[in-house]
């Protein structure tokens, strides 16, 4: 029996966005670093409770803010990622063994979440052949040059931040907040968007959808965000 | 003597040829950039979702949403675009980015790369650098020809965790312009000042004459 998942989207609050989430889920976060972070929901996850969480995004926050939020609350038990750099929790957690770090080429993590969105098992790609990311793994040679299997990766939950909504969905980003986002969401058995500014239907014009509502199951409204800086770089004017 | 950092930018920025499509590793390659002429159309790709990457913003202009892949503010220029990370690898791994300038920890003589991981030392990450070293076209690595502690970084078989195998073509370092040659690291620039005796002393590998 089908069960019609796109009426209704809108959702009062961030915790009611947030129902169903629980111990255990695979969560992907959109975001850069700290650019582009769903602030609210990733606050929301904390305040409701679910703990040994699976994170999947390009990075697990920075500076105690973003992710690192989930970090310090102690509800992480894996993170699959690409880049850690200054984040000194995750450094330090990684280092106490209190959570375990899958280190993934970013390209190859954004590729399998597409690869899971797109009901694709696994591809070949040739990133990281004759590297540690290799071991494990089929490679394979096609026209003479090799490449490695990787597995598509599905989620429970894409949490994302998107610039402007409609009621089904619909999204547009904003700049280089854009990132993960579209491809998590069509990676996830549900993908919640924190949206800035939610119009009506026909608010964004059909040429102009950056994700199709298809890929987008609830929607929160929160017009105001911290957005940090990671590193604020600036020229004089001459 | 030796090439300083800035140096080590501005001879980079001289191997691009007008026209291509170009990313920038973190750190010392993102200095390319300051050294880019007018005349030369370079367009710059961030692996986070950007072509056209411009300078960065004036003062109280800055947007914490319009970064590069080092997470630092910029502009975007007329004509850039913004993209998701599946398009923005395409782009790299596709081969549809005509050259990366890779920092490095190591190279070796041919041409396999190590740059994300110090055996013992911290641990950054992978972050775009294996995608970027076997999808670009042409791989330049910039950095100092030793480190910290003094030891070679143009050795003759990497010892630290690879990021790619067989990628870089040419390395510019404070102390010479070198092109991988399998046998050994050819010569093609010394820095100023720089004798061959001492680069030979600071390469953890064979120096070959200069082509003829």
């Amino acid at each position: 029996m089908i069960v019609g998942r796109h009426a209704n989207k809108v959702k009062d609050s961030v915790a009611e966005a947030l129902q169903g989430v629980g111990d255990g889920a695979t969560i992907a976060v959109g975001g850069f670093g700290l650019c582009g972070n769903p602030e609210a929901l990733i606050r929301g996850v904390v305040a409701c409770g679910a703990k040994d969480l699976h994170i999947v995004s390009n990075n697990a926050g920075n500076m105690g803010k973003g992710l690192a939020q989930w970090l310090q609350a102690g509800i992480v038990g894996r993170v699959t990622c690409s880049y850690i750099g200054n984040n000194e929790d995750l450094q330090r957690m990684m280092k106490s063994g209190e959570v375990t770090v899958n280190l993934v080429p970013q390209g190859t993590l954004v590729e399998r979440l597409r690869a899971a969105g797109a009901g694709i098992a696994g591809f070949y790609t040739p990133t990281g052949v004759g590297t540690v990311v290799a071991e494990g793994k089929e490679v394979k040679e096609f026209h003479g040059k090799e490449f490695l299997l990787e597995e598509a990766l599905p989620v429970d939950f894409a949490l994302l931040r998107a610039r402007k909504a409609d009621s089904f969905g619909n999204l547009r980003f904003w700049r280089t907040a854009q990132n993960y986002m579209p491809i998590m969401a069509t990676a996830a058995e549900t993908a919640i968007a924190e949206v800035e500014e939610l119009l009506p239907l026909g608010g964004i014009d059909p040429d102009d959808v950056h994700l199709p509502g298809i890929f987008v199951h609830r929607i929160a409204v929160v017009a105001e965000h911290e957005d940090p800086f990671e590193y604020k770089t600036s020229r004089k004017r001459d | 003597m030796a090439f300083t950092r800035e140096q080590i930018a501005e001879r980079a920025a001289k191997e691009i040829p007008s026209g291509c499509v170009v990313n920038l590793g973190i750190g010392l390659p993102t200095l390319v950039a300051s050294y880019l002429r007018d005349d030369q159309e370079v367009w710059l790709h961030s692996e986070n979702g950007l072509l056209g990457t411009g300078p960065f913003p004036y003062e109280g202009e800055e947007d914490p949403q319009i970064i590069n892949a080092g997470k630092q503010t910029v502009t975007i220029l007329p004509g850039g675009s913004c993209f998701d990370s599946a398009m923005s690898f395409s782009m790299i791994r596709g081969g549809h980015i005509d050259m990366a300038f890779l920092g490095a920890m190591q190279v070796s003589m041919s041409g396999d790369l190590a740059n994300w991981s110090i055996p013992g030392g911290k641990t950054m990450g992978i972050g775009g650098a294996m995608d970027l070293s076997s999808g670009c076209r042409q791989v330049i690595a910039l950095t100092t020809h030793q480190s910290k502690k003094g030891e070679p970084k143009l050795v003759s078989e990497c010892t630290f965790p690879l990021t790619a195998k067989g990628v870089v073509s040419r390395v510019i370092t404070d102390l010479a312009v070198l092109d991988i040659a399998g046998s050994g690291f050819r010569l093609v620039e010394l820095g100023p000042g720089v004798t061959r005796q001492e680069l030979e002393a600071a390469t953890g590998a064979p120096i070959l004459d200069a082509a003829t």
